[in-house]
């Protein structure tokens, strides 16, 4: 108390230069600045990490913990060593803290030993690094001291080491990067399952035994939601013969929007205790991504979320031209490339907010008939999609430095495989039409059908609380965070590309509810026709101006550093930690590539809200974080 | 409740109308909605009421130029005057190395005799299963050689012995990505300065100055248009016609046939059922 008095409410709303100077201050020779070239942000001793980050959140304002991930500079080929100080051997986690006041990131880092990597657990400060430090210790291998739920949260728990570290080899594993060696001249042609070491169809190897093999994760999923605990000297309830019941929802449930799993315990039909398992779709999102050059990794972000794949390409092209604004070759996106990208992300918006409403019905049992009304006018959405990006879902349209093609001045279909010229329409009048007629109909069809129904309401009304103080403790973002009354959204908080200038509001809704949550994404759909009615006039204005920056490299070289690059995607906020590390005259592949899913990382409170509900409300509640599975996995 | 209920009636009324438009809709086209050219348009566009059924695979959603689907190799028409069938690519790489699922494998020609490349690809390969349609080919080939295809309907009983994709299968005239793209086709063409492959072009522009002639081609038309296509099949080498460049299914009973193999197969269904 005494410290917050001496140092004055000011240092709650300083620049990030003076917030990082106050903690030097309050700790010498604890906190020092990370001088590596292209790093920003500060180096805190591991032994103090927990009191840092506490003075940060407390007396700086740092409340709102967006990413917490692990970096591993070890060295990949001991035969091959790579001339760069940055790859020492060492592990680090990487944490971004920012004030849900808006501005810029306080980063800091943690350097530990790569073989006995142990780093204090921040979940105290911020529970929402729960998920993710146990990322980290699934797939780097640190230890959390003071973690209280450590366990694998992706891979299974019988997996063998660490698979983001760097000395660790995948099945089929070919060569460090792309692109690879046997491709082009000599192009020897196979399919992978050819390079299966256990043949055509699964043949174990001689000493392999099914027996020992050690898989524990059921036993300690169990364990740690309290199991084996008599419930009769529990209640205290001499007379009550009931036993604690365990329901697994899922993986395979159609409540749980793909392969996804809740393990509840109940009592009678209320919910005691409730973990979510997941990593049933991972496929090492990060890995793939560290072997590919940084242009590969643009389709493969378009499989993150995949209802939104156009929000995932902006916050993957931002991140590298974060990158690359270091370098001195690089031209930013012009303005008709912003343009273009805005347009985009907000008509994702709103496809992803119509698919969240719908799933959002199916999940409280009204099968269907709400999710297809709501999802009709995405279809029109996805036809300018196809016609701007070549594809429906699979955009991939950005590029470092604007898109990769113009918008096209016709929406046209030409002789395809059976039908004949059956589509021509003017893009402008096309999207004219769309933004300002059928959108606006259609959302508020969807607001006459279903906010008032006393059905709707009753079901979601009070269900699922979640406070503003824990949905910012728990990093939640997006509309769950909105809900909560906490005006929070990156667009505002901390702006890029041409946000800015356009004249939008922040939606928020105090009940923290489940009604709420519905609700708020009809308010950011009507906000988004709002930015798209301002998009169309730049639009017209810019047409025929550049929509990329400088040439097209096919594998550009990007300068050494980091980035941390996030956009207000529609499920919250998306980041994508970048390192380039390794070589001088800047690299090929991304040494470090990090996705902060927010898929995965709204989750974390999904046991705090779901506590004390019905079985039956706890899918609704999954249902109003809206996630989507090839998010949360990688 | 709050609303006693008039919120749910609120709701209904939607469906109601949803109902009801369907059948507005259907009784709008007087029986013709389906199999209609004219009005498929319609349907597909913003003027479009009602729910309605795309009727696969009868009828089709069209797909825009952009449209990308696995890719295919550019080669000259078949009844090209100079060089009917030869490849554009020229086995530089580029897209085997920005391929994202590296699904690309090329081996380079090489002269029998020096040993030194020539710009042929000697095989060319592409695991379809393992293609992701990215597009980026296409792309960022420098002399268009390589294109997203239209065809998605690739499905096949095996596929070990199926899909992957050899030069022969991947080759498909010039003639055709016109067809299926002409306003990228001609973009393209204005910017190589011609209709033909870059490589061509830098010839010909060369030889036309030393003739003392300007060049100047006409992309309001495409040659290709120009020449009578029977003529043409008659001159290409029709083994490889048939194999490598199957001309767009024109089938006037298509529609017919497909329903006479469903009640087949239907039937043969009921007579194992007993």
């Amino acid at each position: 108390m005494t410290m917050t008095d001496q140092v004055g409410p000011d240092l709650k709303t300083t620049d990030i230069e003076g917030a990082i100077d106050a903690l030097k201050d309050m700790f010498p020779g604890v906190v020092s600045d990370d001088t590596r070239e292209g790093y920003s942000g500060v180096m805190v001793d591991a032994d103090k990490l927990v009191e840092v980050a506490t003075a940060a959140r407390d007396q700086l304002g740092f409340d709102y913990l967006s990413s917490a991930t692990a970096v591993d500079y070890g060295q990949p080929d001991p035969d091959n060593p790579i001339d760069d100080p940055v790859i020492d051997g060492s592990m680090e986690m990487v944490y971004h803290a920012y004030r849900t006041s808006g501005g810029g990131a306080l980063a800091f880092k943690t350097k530990t030993d790569r073989d006995k990597a142990e780093i204090p657990s921040l979940i105290g400060v911020w529970p929402g690094a729960d998920f993710q430090e146990r990322e980290a210790y699934d797939l780097f291998g640190i230890h959390f001291a003071g973690h209280p739920n450590l366990k694998r949260i992706l891979l299974w728990d019988g997996f063998q080491g660490h698979p983001m570290r760097k000395d660790w080899k995948e099945a089929y594993y070919e060569q460090e990067t792309k692109p690879f060696d046997s491709r082009w001249p000599g192009g020897h042609v196979h399919r992978a399952e050819e390079k299966n070491a256990y043949g055509k169809n699964v043949r174990y190897p001689a000493d392999f035994d099914l027996s020992k093999l050690n898989d524990t994760s059921e036993d300690q999923l169990y364990a740690g939601m309290g199991l084996g605990v008599d419930i009769e000297t529990l209640s205290g309830e001499p007379h009550m013969k009931t036993d604690r019941l365990v329901v697994n929802l899922g993986p395979h449930h159609p409540s749980t929007h793909g392969v996804f799993r809740m393990i509840a315990t109940i009592e009678g039909e209320t919910v005691n205790t409730l973990e979510p398992v997941m990593g049933y779709l991972h496929r090492n999102h990060e890995k793939i991504g560290e072997r590919n050059t940084y242009l590969h990794n643009m389709p493969f972000t378009d499989r993150l979320d995949y209802i939104s794949s156009m929000g995932n390409n902006f916050g993957y092209a931002m991140a590298i031209e974060q990158l690359l604004a270091n370098g001195k070759r690089y031209n930013p996106p012009t303005y008709r490339a912003e343009v273009i990208r805005v347009l985009m992300a907000e008509l994702t918006r709103i496809v992803n907010h119509f698919w969240s409403i719908g799933f959002l019905l199916n999940d409280l049992g009204a099968f269907f008939t709400p999710a297809l009304y709501a999802i009709s006018e995405r279809e029109k959405i996805l036809d300018f999609f196809e016609a701007a990006a070549g594809s429906r879902m699979m955009c991939n349209y950005m590029r470092f430095g604007g898109v990769a093609y113009d918008v096209p001045e016709r929406i046209r279909s030409v002789a395809s495989l059976v039908n004949d010229q059956v589509r021509d329409f003017d893009t402008m009048e096309y999207l004219t039409e769309l933004i300002n007629e059928r959108l606006p109909r259609a959302i508020d069809e969807l607001d006459r059908y279903l906010t008032d129904s006393e059905i709707v309401r009753s079901r979601t009304i009070g269900v699922g609380y979640l406070p503003p103080e824990a949905a910012i403790a728990y990093s939640t973002a997006g509309p769950l965070l909105r809900a909560s009354g906490v005006p929070y959204d990156v667009r505002r908080a901390d702006p890029y590309s041409i946000y800015p200038e356009l004249d939008f509001d922040i939606c928020t809704r105090d009940n923290g509810d489940i009604y709420d949550r519905y609700v708020i994404r009809l308010d950011e759909m009507r906000e988004s026709i709002r930015i798209l009615k301002q998009v169309l006039p730049r639009l017209e204005k810019t047409k025929g101006e550049d929509f990329f920056a400088g040439s097209k490299q096919h594998t550009p070289r990007v300068p050494i550093g980091e980035a941390y690059g996030r956009v207000e995607n529609p499920k919250g906020e998306l980041g994508f930690y970048v390192i380039s590390a390794g070589d001088k005259k800047g690299t090929q592949n991304p040494w470090r590539y990090h996705v902060r899913a927010p898929s995965f990382i709204n989750l974390t409170p999904l046991g705090l809200m779901s506590t004390g509900t019905k079985v039956a409300d706890v899918v609704a509640i999954l249902g109003s974080i809206d996630i989507v599975l090839g998010e949360t996995d990688r | 409740m709050d609303g006693m209920g008039i919120g749910i009636l609120k709701g209904l009324g939607v469906t109601f109308k949803h109902f009801v438009n369907t059948f507005v809709d259907d009784a709008k086209y007087a029986g013709k909605k389906y199999f209609n050219q004219d009005i498929f348009e319609e349907r597909q566009g913003l003027s479009a009421a009602g729910a309605y059924t795309v009727q696969y695979p009868e009828e089709k959603i069209a797909v825009p130029e952009r449209f990308r689907f696995v890719p295919f190799l550019v080669v000259n028409d078949y009844d090209a005057e100079d060089k009917p069938g030869e490849d554009w690519c020229t086995s530089c790489g580029i897209c085997a190395k920005v391929c994202p699922p590296q699904c690309i494998w090329i081996v380079r020609g090489e002269d029998p005799n020096t040993g030194r490349p020539v710009p042929q690809p000697e095989a060319f390969y592409i695991d379809i299963d393992i293609c992701m349609n990215c597009g980026y080919c296409a792309e960022f080939c420098p002399f268009d050689a390589i294109k997203m295809d239209h065809d998605y309907e690739l499905a096949s009983y095996d596929r070990t012995g199926h899909h992957i994709y050899d030069k022969q299968k991947l080759s498909k005239e010039y003639r055709y990505w016109y067809s299926i793209s002409p306003t990228r086709a001609v973009d393209e063409a204005v910017e190589r300065g011609g209709w033909e492959h870059k490589d061509v072009i830098k010839d010909k522009k060369k030889a036309a100055k030393q003739a003392g002639k300007e060049w100047n081609p006409d992309f309001s038309v495409y040659p290709g248009d120009l020449r009578g296509t029977q003529a043409a099949e008659a001159e290409a080498p029709v083994a490889v016609v048939e194999e490598v460049a199957p001309e767009p299914e024109i089938d006037e009973n298509r529609i017919e046939r497909i329903r006479a193999s469903r009640q087949q197969a239907l039937a043969r269904r009921r007579q194992r059922d007993g």
